[in-house]
This record gives structure tokens, C-alpha cells and sequence, in this order.
């Protein structure tokens, strides 16, 4: 008789498991709008499945409140179900013995919190409040509603001209995209139900870097009709490419020495080379619209006036100022924005950290973009300091790793205490208090001061990438709604009560992306030249190639490389190296194509035109 | 070209043919249920799956083009077995009750079932509960939806209703009202093309036979029929008869045989319509400068119920004249009932119609006699007479002709072509000829109007002055020209506008073909008629002549205003 066993994994756990992560996959890219009602009752049922049946709560009430919800979703129930729900809920939590019973309930709750709404139109009229207007899941992802099926099915085709001028149908910043747009398309890429998401940003960039001469886009007759853009950031040039090509008349105003706002003064050369960024501004001119690059508006010409001499106005200026520590000795020399830095390295004033030690402040992309830039400009060594944990950084983990790659330092749960100053007032060392990881919130856990002695970290200059601002105040002191500077436009870039006026991007929304800015341009286009009395249609005559047929045989993801760190981190040349052909043929062919399958066929799969 | 194999047989095709096109030009015909050529190609109900040679998983043949050396097996057993699985499974949430069912014998999901041999559901039956009003001319059952979605694909895309959505997700998916939460709530038309593009009967109008058999049976009642143009197109299509066969006049012993009292002809009132409706627009001629224009046409209820539904503002540019349908009953119950001299109460006044709307139209507050009863009692549909000649057991093939009552039972050929798109505008311009110049035209003058495009326009020399009209049908295209007139991008002083594609003889009151539409086919049978006949002017109608003469003077005369115009604003849309 043996004491004691090794623990081996029978056929059926080991299936098990691979359901797991089938289900995980699935759950992720689970397709939008969906009745919500009807997935709470579903997740109860899977997570009743988990109880071990030991405790009433949990194996009776589990099952108990699926009926409920049954009754729900059936119709059969008024609203009086809704408090037995809840106590029913409530008991469970309070008294189940552990999490597998707790959590349920709590799920529970959640929802006829959340989306009790829902609970209600099932119980007064037997239906779910859900309408499924964009079935197809990375165009209803992609803020700008690209039309993504449709482009990587003509890269398959390798007809690499119609598919970027697909993508300008609806978005005119195709090779920044292609470089550094943050991919929401990709998060419930129903591939993922099979294998792995599609490599659909890595894709765009193959398709436009092997794109042939780009054609002056048609324009429509002339409206006679003025428009003026304030800021010649990703948001401004969308409106003004689109509203050029409506047949308007279109000037951007761009305060800085060169156009492009975030995309030039935001993000470094080593993920948007300058001779991309220049050629897409170049092309996008082609529309026909008119820049003026170093007026500021507020300031050289006043809003007044150049509302007067415009038919309407498109307030895209981004948020570019920075957020100040609000620390001790935040005045050194040597604390530098990230703005600031960036700022300056985006016309192409580098400057030369050799020698220095540099920490850097903050924990999203941006700190990111300094941390390696800093690498690149020489540094000795390059910490970043973060107060929560390197998991919870909003940077994408990407991002995260490459940093680390290119040698710097995440210093988690560490919160900038005070900035040391030499004699002289220069930067000495940063001195930060270590935290631990506490109660969670929003989905995070709160960074709270851990029972440590604060730690004094030696440095020559702090780089602060803690958020950025956004400099309204001459729109508020012309009367605009503002709110912590945000500019009160709606969702369609109106601002109520002040007809003529829209506003979109970064200084409506906060410091977002660029494709949310690119839709907000887009949105900002068609809502003006309807304001002007015009409806202009932006259309492709595109034809599209037959769709392939596949068995969805898992397959791998085609991802970016990059180049080595070791060699990467000296200079401010791309990064990224491209997707082969052999690739991206294969990448490509592992679109499901649901603008033909499934929903998608029936309605909304493809859009044409707006 | 491609070529392909299709259960072994080699084949050569264009570029871009269906799976399903392919299959047929190689004599094999796959078996479809929700598939509705151009219209629903949305691979739903996956009957028509088939084993393509290379591909683990089977493919819709009604949505995927052939590849050129594609080897297709449309009968192997994988795509046998699929094929009758989903067809259990649709089985198994159809209520299939067939003997007491509208379509039994008409019905896609049950040729299919049958076809395919399932004698027994290996599924336990799941059906929802039947929630739409029974009162309404539009009736729904959810236990019979196979959720094909073709009803919100014609409603979408043909008539630009947006009344059907599919609402819910998950196993609770189902196609209701979109936006409210039932029809009677709904700017639906009631131009039931939903209905006659069901493949089943989860779609039907309300039937009303079995009051017009109560009538029938009370000798107090005076029975009167009036059977629509178009009905004598397509009524004997139900017992596979030709439209040279199923004329009117043999309609008219079928009703004879039930016990109706009287047979007229809707043509008759047509010609009035004709008679009131040019008048009121040459007025309006005359009048221009206070006047709106376009004046629209008003004999087609869907397109009014259209109208006021989704684009409120034009109702005062849709002519007052009263329907041909409406006409007919209040000159019933008052005329005719002289003529007989008995009450208008006695008189009951069945109308036989291509289309739902009709039975909206006779309960509108504003279409009742001087009494107060309505001027139309009951509207059965083309597809409800097919039912009650089946249920008085008539052998319509053995039908002999009987004349139609007079004086109501004589119509011109102008308006006997009121049951084709365009009918009404090439009728009203023959009479209109007249009433300007005082001569007659060549009766096909006209006749360029005539056709199945969607939007026509033309320009005539009326005496003088030259007429832009439209002519449009599908509701479709009156949302596209509403829209444009609204943007001042068209111009016209005339349109006539019928809700359904081809006009009446497309109508959602006509028998059902499967997958086929047959107003192309049954429009010439009317224009063919109108040639035959020796009385092709509206205003020519001796029994018209009669009408004004004895009885209402002249048109729009007090008395025609009274009984034969009505307030387009005098019952409101939802």
C-alpha cells in the first residue's frame, strides 16, 4: 500500500482546462450589445456549475436565482421579482461559506444594479432594450468605423492601393495608424474565439508601406463655404482633409512650427518616423486645404474674428499643457515635463542626457515615450517611478517591456515624495514613498503609503509624465462651456448654443488616442457640412475581392518584432521592423471576414458610405 | 469564367455566380428556406449547406460564390445530415399545427421538412407564446416565425418601413416591432409584403371571411361585393387556373353561389375616381399660384398611412379624392340604395381587395356613410376569396361566366388598369385630355407610362402647358422621392404612388408564390383587358354618366365633395 501519490492530471481535467482558456478566449471577444440580462443568467449557471454542492446558499440559492432570472428573461415575472432577486442575492453573499458562492451573488447584484434598466424591459414588454447596430466587432472597436474586413481581404489580394484608400474612406491617417494607433479593433477580433486576435495594426502598416503613389484625392464642387481649424492636430487635419474634399474652403491654424500636434510633439521619432509623419501630412494637403503654421488663436487673431470670417470652426487643439507633482522642491532645475521634452524633440531639438541619471514620474504611455526617449538620448541610467503596481501602468504592457528592454528601471509601488535640491537649486535625488498595494477601485488597487521609511533615490533631472492639460482659457473667456479646461462639445462636436462652433479630440475627451481624435475629426466633418446646409457623401467605389472560405484551424499570430534593444536604444530610427509578405499573407487570411459571416451579412457588415 | 463540379457534374459559370446559381445551371436545385434572391441572402437557416471539396466545415450555397475547380458534393452525408438537423431544429420551435395553418400547402418550411423525409423530431417542442393582437389587419404569431428575417429585409429595403427589427439576443432572439413595442403603435403601412414574403405563416391578415358568411346568412342583409382590377389577375392562381380562365365574370359565380346579393366591379368606382380626382387636379391647375405641388394620387392606403407616418407634412398635397374602394360603398349606401330604395343599413358592401391596408382604410372614423356604419364592411383579401371558395367547396375550374350586376357592375379600361403601377396616372391623363380640350386622345396615348421601373417620370403637353408627373411604387421609392422633394431636388405637378412593388398586382393581399414575385406577369393581363375593351375612357362609363346625371351633378358638386372626398387629416398615424 503506497503512502502517497503523484498528482497527474486524468484526460478529462486536462480537456477541462483546455475548455478554460476556450471559454477565456471567448469571453473576450465576446460581440457587442448583447442582453446583458440574459449573460448575468448564463455566468450564474457556470459559476453554480463550480460549487462544490457542500453549503445551501450556494448549491440551492445559485440555482434559485437563475430561475428568478429566468422569469425574467421569459416574461413570466413582475416587478415585485426584482427585490426577491436581491435579498435572494444578499443572503447568498452574506452567507455562503466561500468565494465560489460570495462572488456569484455579488455578480449578481452588480447587474440588477448596473443594468436594471434591462431587467425592467424584459419584465414590462418581454425584450431587451440591446440593438445590435455594428455587428462587425473591430469596426464597431475602431472609434472611426474603418472598414477593416473589407481592407485586410484586398491585402490579401495584395491590392495594397484600394485597401489604404479604404481605410481613407473613413480614416486619413493610415501609416501613423499603421505605426502607433492603439489597435481597439483588435480587442474582440472574434478570431480570438479560435486562436489569437488578428494582427490588424501590423497589417495596416504593411499595407501602406507598400502602397504606390498616392493619388490627390476627387474633390466635390465648391461650396463657397469657409471653414476654419484650430489646431493641426490628428482631429483638425481629419476635418480639414474630409471637409476639403466636401468642396469647402479649409484653413488650419497651428500655433506650432510644424503640423501634426501630438503625433510630432507627443510621440518620438523611434515609434513615428518624422519622414512618415511628414509624407501622411503632405498627402493628406493633396485634399486641397490651406495651414498656417505659427498663429496661435486667442492670441494673434482672436475667435471673434475668425469666426466672422468663417462660415464655421473646428476646435481641435489637444491637450498640451503638463500637470504639475504639486511636490516639494517641484521647482529644481532639472524637473522637465514631458511635454515639454517631447516638445522640444519634436522639432527636432534633442537634447543630451550623457551622464545624467534620470527618473522619470509616472506610469502610462507617455512616460514611456520619455523613459526611452531619455535611453536614447544617452542617459546613465533611467528609472521610472510608479505608485502602483508595473501591472496596473496604463501604458500598454508592450510599452512596459520595451522599456525595460531598452534598459531602464520600474520602480512599482513607489510615490514620488519630494524633489531634493542642491545649493544651487539643482535636482539631487528624488525621494519616494514606498506604497503597497491596497483596496481596489475602479478595478485597480489604490496605492497606499506601506509601514517603510521613505528611500532617497540620486538623480540629476525628474521628467514628469503625469497627464497632460488642456490650454481653453481663451475659448472659455470667448464663452464656450469649459470644464477643468475641457471644452463642452457633445458627441456629435457641437457645443450647444453656439451654433457654427464644434469642437473634438483631446480637448473635449482628455488626453485620449489618435484614432478617438481622427473619429472626432470625422464626426466633426460630416456634422459641419450638414450645419452648412450640404450633404456630402465620402464613398469608395472599391471593389471588393470574394470572400474565402476557411475551416478556422488555430493558427498562429503573426506579431511585430522589433529590432534589438541593444542597438535600438542609441538612436531615434523606427523601432519596429515590418510584417513580411509571407506574413502578411498569412495574417491576413486568418480574417474571419464577419461582415460576411455571421450578423454582419444580414446588416451592418458593410458601410459604403457616409 | 470558372469552372466547377457540382455532384459530378463539370460546369462552366461567371465569376461571382452563387453556389445556388451554379448548382441550378448544372439541373440541381439545392433546398433553401430563408434565402430570398437579392433580397435575403443571409445563410440563416443553413438548409442550404453543401460539402465543398478541401473544407472541413459546409457552406451556404445561397451567399458564397463558386472558386474557380470547385468540387461540390451538395448531397453527402455531412451535408445531408446538417441540412435535416437544422430543419428538426427550426421544427422544433414551429408551431407545426399545419392542418389549422394559412399556408398548409403553401408553405416553404413544410416542403422542405417534407421533402427531406422528417417523420419524427428527435427535439422536444419549444414554442413562444403568440403576444400580437388579433384585432389588427396585420397578425403575427411568434409560434410560427423560423426567424428567416426576410420581413424585415422587404420592409427594410423594398418599402423603407423599418417597422420589423430582431429583437434580443441569445436563444431569446426574435423579430418583433422595432422601436414600440406592437404593431398597432407602429407607422406600419399595412401594405403586407411582410406577409406575402413569409416563407410560412407567421405572417397573415386578419380573416375576416367568416363575417361576410354571417351576412351572408342574414335575410335582412343585402349583399354586395366590389372586386378590385387587379384581383382578376390572380384570383384563380390558388387552383392553378390562368388569369384567360379566372376572369372576373367567373369570380362573379362564385360569389353567386355564396349567396351574395349583388356583383359589382371596383372599376366602376375607379372611373369616379378618375372623374373626381382629374377634376380636383386641373382646379388646382387653374389655381397654381395658391396651390402646392406635387398633387399625389390617393387610391392606395398604404401609400397614405406611408405617408402620414413618415412624412406628416405632405397630407395636404394628397388628393381628397376617396379611394376607388371608398367611392364604391358610400355610392352603394346612398346611390344604389335609392336605386333599390331600401336603407343604406341593409346594405352590406364586401370589398375585394389585393391588399391589407384596405382593411385599415374602411374602419377610418372618416369613411362612414350618413348613419354612422362604415361605407365598407368588409375587405376580404385576394388570398381570403381563394380560402371561402375553398371552404363553399366551388370547383373553380368548373366556373361558368356570369355578367356583373349593373348599374355599379361596369368599369372602362381606364380604370381596370388602376391595378398596374402607373394605371392611375395614364387613366386620369386620358380623362384629364378630355376635360381640357374637350376631345378624346388616342387611348394609348399615354401608354408610355406604363412599366415596373421603381421611379418614372415623363413630361405631357396638356393643351398647352406641360405636366411633369411621377409615377412611383414600393414604398421605398416614395421615402426616395419625398426625401428629394423635401430637399427641392424634384420637381412635379402629379405623382401617383402605389405602396407596392408593381402596384397592385404585387400586392400584399395577393396569392403567395414562394420566392417569386408575379406583379410583372399579372400587370399585362390588365393592360391587355383595357385593350379588348371598347370602353376605354372614365368619363365614356355610361353607369358614370348615369351617377352624375341622376345623382351627384357634376364632379366635386356638394353633394361629390360630401359623398366622394374626404379630410386626409381626419384620422391620425400612431
Amino acid at each position: 500500500m503506497s503512502r502517497l501519490s503523484i498528482v497527474t492530471k486524468s484526460n478529462a481535467e486536462q480537456t477541462v482546462e483546455e475548455l478554460y482558456k476556450d471559454l477565456e478566449r471567448r469571453v473576450s471577444a465576446s460581440p457587442p450589445a448583447l442582453c446583458p440580462v440574459d449573460l448575468a443568467a448564463s455566468f450564474l449557471h457556470f459559476c453554480h456549475a463550480q460549487s462544490c454542492g457542500k453549503c445551501v446558499p450556494c448549491r440551492i440559492g445559485l440555482g434559485q436565482l437563475e430561475s428568478l432570472l429566468g422569469q425574467v428573461l421569459d416574461g413570466t415575472a413582475d416587478e415585485s421579482v426584482l427585490p426577491v432577486i436581491e435579498k435572494t442575492a444578499e443572503s447568498i453573499y452574506y452567507s455562503a461559506d466561500c468565494a465560489i458562492g460570495s462572488e456569484a451573488a455579488l455578480m449578481v447584484l452588480k447587474g440588477v444594479k448596473g443594468f436594471r434598466d434591462d431587467y425592467l424591459e424584459h419584465i414590462r414588454h418581454g425584450r431587451c432594450s440591446c440593438t445590435q447596430s455594428q455587428p462587425v466587432p473591430c469596426v464597431a472597436g475602431c472609434p472611426a468605423h474603418v472598414d477593416i474586413p473589407g481592407y485586410i481581404g484586398l491585402i490579401h489580394e495584395g491590392r495594397y492601393d484600394d485597401a489604404v484608400n479604404l481605410i481613407r474612406k473613413d480614416n486619413p491617417l493610415p501609416a501613423v495608424c499603421g505605426m502607433i494607433c492603439e489597435h481597439p479593433c483588435e480587442e474582440r477580433c472574434r478570431r480570438t474565439m479560435v486562436d489569437y486576435p488578428l494582427n490588424i495594426r501590423g497589417l495596416k502598416r504593411y499595407a501602406v508601406e507598400h502602397e504606390g503613389t498616392v493619388q490627390a484625392p476627387k474633390r466635390m464642387e465648391s461650396t463657397g463655404k469657409k471653414v476654419a481649424v484650430i489646431g493641426g492636430g490628428p482631429g483638425g487635419l481629419t476635418a480639414a482633409y474630409y471637409l476639403s474634399i466636401m468642396g469647402h474652403d479649409v484653413t488650419v491654424y497651428e500655433q506650432r512650427k510644424q503640423l501634426g500636434g501630438m503625433l510630432r510633439y507627443g510621440i518620438p521619432a523611434y515609434r513615428l518616423p518624422r519622414e512618415i509623419l511628414d509624407k501622411e501630412i503632405e498627402d493628406l494637403k493633396l485634399a486641397g486645404f490651406k495651414a498656417v503654421t505659427e498663429v496661435s488663436v486667442g492670441n494673434d487673431i482672436s475667435i471673434e474674428e475668425l469666426k466672422k470670417q468663417n462660415d464655421a470652426l473646428f476646435i481641435s487643439i489637444g491637450a498640451h499643457t503638463d500637470m504639475k507633482l504639486g511636490i516639494e522642491g517641484e521647482d529644481a532645475e532639472g524637473v522637465v515635463s514631458a511635454v515639454e521634452m517631447l516638445r522640444a524633440i519634436g522639432d527636432n531639438d534633442y537634447p543630451d542626457f550623457s551622464g545624467l541619471d534620470i527618473v522619470v514620474i509616472g506610469g502610462g504611455n507617455v512616460a514611456m515615450d520619455v523613459a526611452r526617449s531619455a535611453v536614447r538620448c544617452h542617459a546613465k541610467t533611467v528609472n521610472v517611478a510608479y505608485r502602483r503596481r508595473k501591472i496596473d501602468m496604463t501604458a500598454l504592457p508592450e510599452e512596459v517591456e520595451g522599456a525595460i528592454a531598452d534598459g531602464c528601471e520600474i520602480l512599482e509601488m513607489d510615490a514620488p515624495l519630494r524633489i531634493e535640491k542642491t545649493a544651487d537649486g539643482k535636482v539631487a535625488a528624488l525621494w519616494i514613498q514606498p506604497q503597497i498595494a491596497g483596496p481596489v477601485k475602479w478595478g485597480r488597487p489604490t496605492p497606499v503609503a506601506a509601514s517603510a521609511e521613505p528611500v532617497r533615490i540620486p538623480c540629476d533631472m525628474v521628467l514628469v509624465a503625469i497627464g497632460q492639460g488642456i490650454d481653453s482659457g481663451k475659448f472659455d473667456e470667448f464663452g464656450l462651456p469649459t470644464r477643468r479646461g475641457r471644452i463642452g462639445a457633445t458627441d456629435e462636436c457641437d457645443i450647444k448654443g453656439f451654433d457654427g462652433i464644434f469642437s473634438g479630440g483631446d480637448c473635449v475627451t482628455g488626453p485620449a488616442t489618435v484614432i478617438r481624435a481622427i473619429a472626432a475629426g470625422k464626426t466633426a466633418a460630416a456634422n459641419i457640412d450638414e450645419y452648412l446646409g450640404f450633404r456630402h457623401e465620402i464613398t469608395t467605389e472599391i471593389e471588393f475581392p470574394g470572400i474565402r472560405f476557411d475551416d478556422h484551424k488555430p493558427l498562429g499570430r503573426i506579431n511585430m518584432k522589433e529590432r534589438p534593444a541593444a542597438e535600438r536604444r542609441n538612436d531615434f530610427k523606427l523601432m519596429e521592423c515590418p510584417m513580411s509578405d509571407e506574413e502578411a499573407c498569412q495574417e491576413s487570411g486568418r480574417c474571419l471576414h464577419c461582415d460576411h459571416f455571421g450578423y454582419g451579412i444580414f446588416k451592418g457588415g458593410r458601410v459604403t458610405k457616409w | 469564367m470558372v469552372n466547377v463540379t457540382i455532384d459530378g457534374k463539370m460546369i462552366q459559370v461567371p465569376e461571382g455566380t452563387k453556389i445556388l446559381d451554379a448548382a441550378l445551371a448544372a439541373g440541381i436545385q439545392i433546398p433553401t428556406l430563408c434565402y430570398m434572391k437579392e433580397l435575403n441572402e443571409i445563410g440563416a437557416c443553413r438548409v442550404c449547406v453543401v460539402e465543398a471539396e478541401g473544407y472541413d466545415r459546409l457552406l451556404t450555397a445561397c451567399n458564397n460564390n463558386v472558386t474557380d475547380g470547385m468540387v461540390i458534393r451538395t448531397n453527402s452525408k455531412k451535408a445531408r445530415d446538417a441540412r435535416k438537423t437544422n430543419v428538426e431544429l427550426i421544427l422544433s420551435q414551429h408551431n407545426s399545427n399545419c392542418a389549422t395553418c394559412v399556408r398548409s400547402g403553401n408553405c416553404a418550411l413544410q416542403k422542405v421538412a417534407n421533402d427531406l423525409n422528417i417523420l419524427e423530431l428527435p427535439y422536444e417542442k419549444d414554442l413562444p407564446e403568440n403576444t400580437s393582437s388579433r384585432e389588427f389587419p396585420l397578425i403575427r404569431d411568434n409560434d410560427k416565425c423560423i426567424k428567416c428575417m426576410r420581413c424585415i429585409q422587404v420592409c427594410d429595403k423594398i418599402q423603407n418601413g423599418g417597422i420589423w427589427d430582431v429583437v434580443n439576443t441569445g436563444s431569446r432572439t426574435t423579430v418583433d416591432v422595432r422601436d414600440v413595442y406592437t404593431l398597432e403603435d407602429s407607422k406600419c403601412a399595412l401594405c403586407g409584403q411582410c406577409i406575402t414574403h413569409c416563407p410560412v405563416g407567421a405572417l397573415r391578415e386578419r380573416d375576416d371571411t367568416d363575417r361576410v358568411l354571417d351576412a351572408l346568412a342574414d335575410p335582412d342583409k343585402i349583399v354586395v361585393a366590389q372586386i378590385a382590377p387587379s384581383i382578376r389577375t390572380a384570383w384563380g392562381e390558388a387552383f392553378g387556373l390562368t388569369p384567360e380562365f379566372a376572369t372576373v365574370k367567373r369570380l362573379c359565380s362564385a360569389f353567386r353561389i355564396m349567396g351574395f346579393d349583388y356583383v359589382f366591379d371596383t372599376n366602376f368606382s375607379a372611373d369616379l375616381t378618375i372623374m373626381e380626382e382629374a377634376t380636383e387636379f386641373l382646379h388646382k391647375v387653374k389655381n397654381a399660384e395658391n396651390e402646392k405641388f406635387p398633387m399625389f394620387t390617393s387610391c392606395c392606403p398604404g401609400w397614405v398611412r406611408y405617408l402620414k407616418g413618415h412624412f406628416p407634412e405632405f397630407t395636404d398635397q394628397v388628393s381628397t379624392s376617396k379611394s376607388p374602394q371608398q367611392m364604391f360603398g358610400a355610392i352603394a349606401k346612398s346611390y344604389y340604395a335609392e336605386l333599390l330604395q331600401v336603407d343604406p343599413s341593409k346594405i352590406f358592401c364586401v370589398s375585394v381587395m389585393p391588399c391589407v391596408a384596405k382593411k385599415a382604410e374602411c374602419a377610418y372614423p372618416t369613411m362612414k356613410d350618413d348613419q354612422g356604419s362604415p361605407e365598407v364592411d368588409v375587405v376580404l383579401t385576394n388570398r381570403e376569396v381563394d380560402r371561402l371558395i375553398r371552404a363553399e367547396h366551388i370547383v373553380a375550374s368548373k366556373l361558368e361566366e356570369s355578367e356583373l350586376d349593373m348599374p355599379l357592375g361596369i368599369g372602362s379600361g381606364a380604370g381596370n388598369i388602376f391595378g398596374a403601377t402607373g394605371g392611375v396616372m395614364e387613366a386620369a391623363l386620358r380623362s384629364a385630355y378630355y376635360f381640357v380640350t374637350g376631345q378624346n386622345p388616342d387611348p394609348d396615348a399615354f401608354s408610355s407610362v406604363r412599366g415596373m421601373d421603381g421611379w418614372r417620370e415623363y413630361k405631357f403637353d396638356l393643351a398647352g402647358k406641360e405636366l411633369k408627373i411621377a409615377i412611383v411604387n414600393g414604398l421605398g421609392n416614395a421615402g426616395k422621392l419625398l426625401t428629394m422633394l423635401k430637399e427641392g431636388r424634384v420637381q412635379y405637378d402629379f405623382v401617383e404612388v402605389m405602396a407596392c412593388p408593381g402596384g397592385c398586382v404585387g400586392g400584399g393581399g395577393q396569392p403567395i408564390h414562394e420566392g417569386e414575385e408575379w406583379a410583372a406577369q399579372r400587370a399585362p393581363v390588365l393592360y391587355q383587358q383595357d385593350a379588348a375593351d371598347t370602353l376605354r375612357f372614365s368619363h365614356e362609363n355610361p353607369s358614370i354618366k348615369a351617377v352624375y346625371k341622376d345623382y351627384l351633378g357634376e364632379p366635386m358638386s356638394e353633394l361629390a365633395e360630401h359623398l366622394l372626398h374626404t379630410d386626409q387629416h381626419g384620422w391620425d398615424m400612431p
